[in-house]
């Protein structure tokens, strides 16, 4: 799904993704203060790299997220 | 001291019976300098009818997502445009998450599923994943799975589940408000077959719903009617895409007004602390409710949020002095 994905913004920090992991939307957007509030207390939902909604599975002490494409990030 | 207290501390500290509708609404109608006597006469109930012990359970998510029913606070239903997808826990992960959550001193484990009732394939996964974990982990199981049928709850007593959960979310009046694919009525159905089955009635709610002030202590009255084992109280999270996801969440002196009232309704039911208390709350609203007539927690994470860390409340519980309920006081 390479039309998803924009050019990486110039001014984006080093190590963040492309895409919101909470909202689905592009980070250089801005406006991303409350999801990142937010993800203190939720597991990501959309995959930084490509956009894809992720399978995520909560369990008591941990948290798991898939993406068909980039793989499990664990927290 | 407010006149419904004085009240409240004859018939409930004292005699063991609960406030009806019109003394918990007095309760919730209180001033903010009289919720700490409140929030203490509450206590006071609670160490009295049930106890210094605290119930720890963890949860755990066996079918996530991808519901057919449309509760409006879930961003479980697949009616929403939630960005919560639908999958499964194998049995084990089932397993593992229930070590996991025995590991922290937790004597319940509640499996539960998005579903409006079980079918076929969720109790084959049941009787597999309930089998595999009263096989290897000492810990009490219980179940949350929807509406059910006289078999099906027959099958789960089978199974050695030894409670159920059915929240009845909030109150008759308001419940068409939040749910429209089945009725209060068909959720009560199903807690008359669970209560004469012989399991345990876990039954609660979520407050903040858009529900009144009177609606709220309706609900703690019919609550108190099912006189349910186990109320567990939520407090609305706002979650992305479901049609409430915009209401404020409920103000942390109203969310300890209603755990001193629904605890003054009930004094001898578990009551749980359940979602939504971090943001409603805080951690230090967390040690008010324990010390406000809450008298279970859950944690750890929640199905598709997260919670504190166990370890916080497990130590907060040992700075209020506050023994963790042991399995075998449970058998
Ligand atoms: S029945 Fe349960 S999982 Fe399904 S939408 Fe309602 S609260 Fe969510
Ligand atoms: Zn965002
Ligand atoms: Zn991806």
């Amino acid at each position: 799904m390479t039309e998803l994905v924009e050019p990486v913004a110039p001014a984006e920090p080093a190590g963040a993704g492309r895409w919101c992991d909470r909202c689905g939307e592009p980070s250089a957007a801005g406006g991303h203060d409350a999801c990142a509030a937010a993800r203190a207390l939720e597991p990501p939902r959309y995959c930084v790299h490509c956009r894809r909604r992720m399978k995520v599975q909560v369990v008591p002490t941990g948290w798991s997220a898939v993406c068909v494409e980039h793989g499990e990030i664990r927290g | 001291m407010p006149e419904i207290l004085d009240q409240a501390r004859t018939q409930v500290l004292e005699n063991g019976v609960g406030l009806d509708e019109a003394g918990v609404l007095a309760v919730l109608n209180l001033p903010d300098e009289d919720v700490p006597a409140a929030l203490q006469l509450a206590h006071e109930v609670r160490m009295r009818w049930c106890g210094p012990e605290v119930e720890v359970e963890g949860i755990v998510s066996l079918k996530t997502g991808g519901c057919p029913e449309d509760c409006h606070f879930c961003s479980q239903s697949g009616l929403f445009t939630s960005p919560v997808r639908s999958v499964w826990l194998d049995i084990p992960a089932l397993v593992e998450a229930a070590k996991q959550t025995a590991a922290t001193g937790a004597t319940e484990f509640c499996i539960v599923a998005a579903v409006r009732g079980p079918d076929a394939r969720l109790m084959k996964q049941m009787r597999e994943g309930v089998a595999a974990i009263r096989a290897e982990v000492d810990i009490q199981v219980a179940a949350s799975l929807g509406m059910l049928s006289q078999e099906q709850v027959d099958e789960l007593v089978e199974m050695g589940v030894h409670r159920y959960n059915h929240n009845l979310e909030t109150c008759r009046s308001y419940f068409p408000n939040v749910v429209t694919t089945h009725s209060w009525e068909e959720r009560w159905e199903t807690l008359r077959m669970v209560r004469e089955s012989g399991m345990e009635v876990c039954c609660g709610g979520i407050l903040g719903l858009g529900e009144t002030v009177e609606q709220r202590a309706e609900f703690a009255a019919q609550l108190a009617d099912l006189d349910p084992h186990e109320v567990p109280l939520n407090f609305l999270n706002p979650r992305p895409g479901t049609p409430l996801a915009d209401r404020p969440v409920v103000e942390g002196k109203d969310a300890l007004r209603a755990i001193a009232a629904f605890r003054l309704a009930m004094p001898r039911t578990i009551l749980r602390y359940a979602g939504g208390r971090e943001l409603t709350l805080g951690d230090l609203g967390t040690r008010d409710g324990l010390l406000g007539g809450i008298n279970a927690v859950i944690v750890g994470n929640y199905l598709t949020t997260l919670g504190r860390p166990a370890t916080a409340d497990l130590a907060l519980l040992e700075d209020l002095k506050m023994p963790v309920k042991a399995l075998s006081a449970t058998l």
